[in-house]
């Protein structure tokens, strides 16, 4: 029988009912007595200088309230990155300012310059037309190559170039050399990992209030992490104290990574409210929100793979160049060094690994974490390079990566991580129960029978996730703690509220974290509700991202309960008259071991917030707990996808027959919205495999600013998925010993749809060694013709 | 500006509105019905599908004056009169056909309509009617398996091999 109550139970989502009759509340539905409303004037070119800038004309205009230019951030801070890398010579990273609204130059499509606020949209954007701007063009840098290269314009003049960092990590550099010096065979492959943009369905809207009464401002933003916001915006922005300042998180309808960054929209509304003392409004286009979201992936790598002659990997090297955008956004700086070099051992036993990342300023949108976040990159180049490698050897693909398997654990990698469990024997052998390898050829020969050709592809992956251990990532140049927190609030009627620091934007936390609580108290999930998304009621949490809700904050609940259940121990003791050691709580009563006295949990809730019999003189009243939670290490999800194509040969067009996600996500306590979750990576791991392709022109024009350009995964382009998750090889270092699931299916797909491509090309004779994503009707025909 | 009249979920309205007010806008703004979304601005995303005389339209591309007279149906008015989830919407919280729930008025309009004309789908004909309608959370899996399950269709063996 199937569990519905507690941990492990598929129970359906609460949330769901308010999102199902229009009654979710998202930040575009709010409206703050005597708002007004703020459009951006942006930049249409990549790169340039402002020579003239008059806005006296469109302040004339009707109903407009102000406009405000960069003039007006002068001396002002600048937005902040949250993470310091250093470069391999020792130096800090190159941290140019990074403006509220343009400083004389504009370096970006889409770049603020000025901002209207009127009385209504539709004034503000006719007062925009009518602001006198003019820019001189400059050379745009976009080309990450030719932006390294001597001589070439630079994004940031008073920087050298346009080099961010050059940083190095991993073993030591003889031992990689002697690894490849002694290789049998050596496979190399240069790939590039497509710029994305993460578009969730709800752009980002900001509204900001201001109570002069109190000197208190409150930002209504489309955030993952409220809290995070309020302190970069307060402490580095605008210089207000957290405690003048709320931010609030409504309801949010998907983040992905985007909605984790600080944006100088928020800043922006949050400064203009202060100053003409009235709430501002901004809403985002999709259009601008294509400009003005950060951007994702955007990595070109060379990867080398060295085998001995029994096949066994003795080493890896891998160098890449990372767009880094115009501006550091909040996390850039971290995605390509300390969430991608340190995934590079993958599953497999390699001995020595060195990688090597160049981060680098052009003049594009910032690009920072998107779902998975340098786990993506760094599977998809050892995961293509792994079956490049077995094309090569003419041996099988599985079998190559059986073969150099992690099996033991605790496992210490070249790359400073150590990964606490897993077993990627089991995983492989479920996935190829599960798409079916012995009925492969015969589906082949039916796709051959109608003229099409047939692929599989296999792939494993590991990520790093719970993030993350505040101390490691201190010492990694994080500028932030990276713990969380939860308070849990028992009201005198024996109901909870539980706020929590993580914030549920498509994840599900307000059921599942419920069954959790639930589970350990012994009562009605129905009792508990969660808090979250709101500073002026949550404990200083560090919100959703890096699949860390459960694995951090709900470990941070769990404690928080424990400390719950000992002191509501204590108080049943003193009522049942009896020692405390011999209590026990079950299904939601007390009792003494070896008698039969017991009482309810509504009769110690009610005793202490009315503590009339209760020991005063020992523990204090009330029963509300909180509990930060560090985590020890990260935590290690890994699994194995497999991906079945056809190609039609005529067209080039790839379709996705089958695919099954075998994953080890440890302890589950939710399992439909844990395999929903996977259902949702693997879209857009897929996604990024076959459609997705964000565009720039050699002018930094960018061409793929709408859906009409963007190709979004439709529902005709994904088939039904076989996902499981029973291969759990529990966290060893969190109560609750669960791994994490948000990101996985966009870091597992891509190569196993660019595998079976390949797969199918290659048996139908083509001797095709890579396409890079998307991998589109042209590129494969392009491809085919050899 | 036009006075237009028409009948929101079952109820009549009149009111004065810019002549080129858009039907999201009217909706959310003028009608407080905030469950109708804009997602994009080039008719692509379907957050904003609404009926319009019993058939889907996207509201961002329709305006109010064009609807005067008309009957008009949102995500607000498709609870069945008790208040609980009709089918459809049932469906898609038994087979969590949803996440952060961004797309799902639009989902849930696209749905009726399409079980209106056609009320057995296939998977493949639920998947090209959806080509209107972009979800970035469910990977479309559990969108269709509702929308099948609300059909009447038995689900239990989908991607169970």
């Amino acid at each position: 029988m199937p569990k519905d109550h507690g941990i492990g139970a598929a129970q359906k989502r609460r949330e769901d009912v308010r999102f199902l009759t229009g009654a979710g509340q998202y930040t575009d539905d709010i409206n703050v007595y005597g708002q007004t409303y703020c459009h951006f004037l942006r930049s249409d070119v990549a790169h340039g200088k402002i020579t003239s800038l008059d806005t006296s004309a469109a302040e004339a205009m009707p109903g407009v309230l102000r406009i405000f230019t960069g003039k007006d951030f002068e001396g002002i801070g600048g937005l902040p990155c949250g993470w310091q890398v250093t470069d391999k010579n020792g130096d800090p990273m190159k941290e140019p300012p990074h403006p509220v609204l343009a400083q004389g130059k504009v370096r970006h499509v889409g770049d603020p310059i000025c901002a209207v606020i009127a009385e209504t949209l539709d004034q503000a954007r006719d007062a925009a037309e009518a602001i006198e701007l003019e820019i001189e063009d400059l050379p745009a840098v976009v080309d990450m190559r030719a932006a390294l290269e001597t001589g070439s314009a630079k994004v940031h003049d008073d920087l050298e170039d346009n080099l961010c960092y050059d940083w190095q990590f991993g073993s030591d550099q003889a031992v990689v050399d002697k690894a490849f010096a002694e290789a049998a065979h050596v496979t190399t492959l240069e790939l590039v990992n497509n710029r994305l943009v993460a578009n969730p369905m709800e752009p980002r809207v900001a509204v900001a209030e201001y109570a002069r009464a109190k000197d208190e401002s409150t930002l209504y933003t489309t955030s993952q992490n409220p809290h995070v916001i309020r302190l970069l915006m307060g402490a580095f922005v605008l210089g207000i104290p957290e405690h003048k300042l709320r931010v609030v998180a409504p309801d949010v309808g998907g983040g992905f990574g985007t909605k984790i960054f600080h944006y100088a929209e928020e800043a922006f509304v949050t400064f203009a409210a202060r100053q003409i003392n009235r709430p501002v409004k901004w809403t985002s286009t999709r259009s601008e929100a294509f400009m003005s979201d950060a951007h994702g992936r955007d990595h070109v790598t060379k990867i080398e793979l060295a085998l001995d002659a029994e096949n066994n990997f003795i080493g890896l090297r891998t160098d890449t160049l990372a767009n880094m955008g115009a501006y550091l956004s909040t996390f850039s700086s971290s995605v390509p060094t300390w969430l991608h070099g340190t995934l590079m051992a993958g599953n497999y036993k390699t001995p020595a690994i060195q990688v090597n990342v160049k981060a680098v300023f052009t003049n594009t949108v910032p690009v920072d974490a998107y779902r998975g976040a340098g786990r993506p990159e760094a599977t998809f180049q050892l995961e293509r390079l792994v079956d490049k490698a077995a094309r090569e050897l003419g041996v099988d693909p599985i079998k190559l990566r059986r073969q150099n398997f992690i099996e033991s654990f605790p496992y210490a990698t070249p790359v400073a991580v150590e990964y606490d469990t897993g077993d990627y024997v089991a995983t492989m052998d479920k996935l190829e129960e599960m798409i079916g390898i012995p009925g492969f050829a015969a589906r082949r020969a039916e796709s051959e029978a109608k003229g099409k050709l047939r692929g599989l592809g296999v792939n494993c992956y590991i990520e790093a996730c719970g993030i993350a251990p505040s101390n490691l990532v201190g010492q990694l140049g994080a500028r932030a703690g990276l713990y969380d927190a939860a308070t849990v609030r028992v009201n005198a009627t024996g109901s909870i509220s539980v706020m929590v620091g993580a914030h549920s934007h498509g994840q599900g936390h307000e059921t599942a974290f419920p069954q959790v609580v639930a589970d350990m108290l012994g009562i009605d999930e129905s009792m508990i509700d969660i808090v979250h998304g709101d500073t002026s009621k949550i404990p200083f949490g560090m919100g959703t991202y890096g699949s860390r809700s459960l694995a951090v904050c709900g470990s941070a609940m769990v404690r928080a309960t424990e400390k719950i259940i000992n002191k509501a121990k204590k108080i049943a003791a003193h009522l049942m008259e009896a020692s405390e050691g011999d209590i026990e709580l079950k299904d939601g009563m007390f009792t003494v071991a070896g008698t039969d006295k017991s009482v309810a949990w509504g009769d110690v809730t009610l005793a202490a917030y009315v503590p009339h019999n209760y020991p005063l003189t020992e523990i204090e009243p009330g029963l509300e707990e909180t509990a930060f939670y560090d985590p020890a290490n990260f935590t290690y999800p890994a699994g194995a996808y497999a991906c079945e194509v056809e190609v039609d040969p005529e067209t080039g067009k790839v379709t996705i027959e089958r695919f099954a996600a075998a994953d080890d996500f440890g302890n589950v306590v939710n399992p439909m919205i844990v395999e929903g979750q996977v259902h949702g990576g693997l879209a857009q791991g897929i996604g990024q495999a076959l459609l997705e392709n964000c565009v720039y022109d050699a002018d930094g024009q960018l061409l793929s600013a709408s859906y009409m350009d963007y190709a979004m995964p439709r529902a005709g382009d994904v088939p039904f998925y076989m996902v499981d998750h029973s291969c759990a090889t529990p966290c060893t270092h969190n109560p609750l010993g669960v791994k994490g699931c948000g990101e996985a299916g966009a870091i597992g797909s891509p190569p196993a749809v660019v595998n079976a491509v390949l797969d199918a090309l290659n048996h139908a004779g083509h001797d095709v060694a890579h396409i890079d994503m998307p991998v589109s009707p042209h590129r494969v025909w392009q491809a085919m013709q050899g | 500006m036009t006075k237009v009249t028409m009948t929101v979920n079952g109820k009549s309205v009149s009111k004065e509105v810019r002549g080129n007010m858009l039907m999201t806008e009217f909706l959310r703004d003028e009608l407080h019905l905030t469950g109708t979304h804009v997602g994009c601005d080039t008719s692509q995303c379907g957050a904003c599908n609404i009926h319009v005389n019993g058939e889907t339209v996207k509201g961002c591309t329709i305006f109010a004056a064009e609807c005067d007279g008309a009957e008009v149906g949102t995500i607000e008015g498709q609870a069945n009169a008790d208040g609980t989830l009709n089918v459809i919407q049932q469906a898609f919280q038994d087979h969590h056909g949803l996440q952060c729930g961004f797309c799902t008025p639009g989902m849930v309009m696209s749905a009726a309509t399409l079980l209106k004309e056609n009320p057995k789908p296939t998977e493949a004909e639920i998947r090209h009617y959806l080509e209107g309608n972009i979800c970035r959370c469910t990977g479309y899996h559990n969108i269709v398996k509702a929308i099948m399950a609300a059909s009447g269709q038995d689900v239990s063996t989908i991607a169970a091999e």
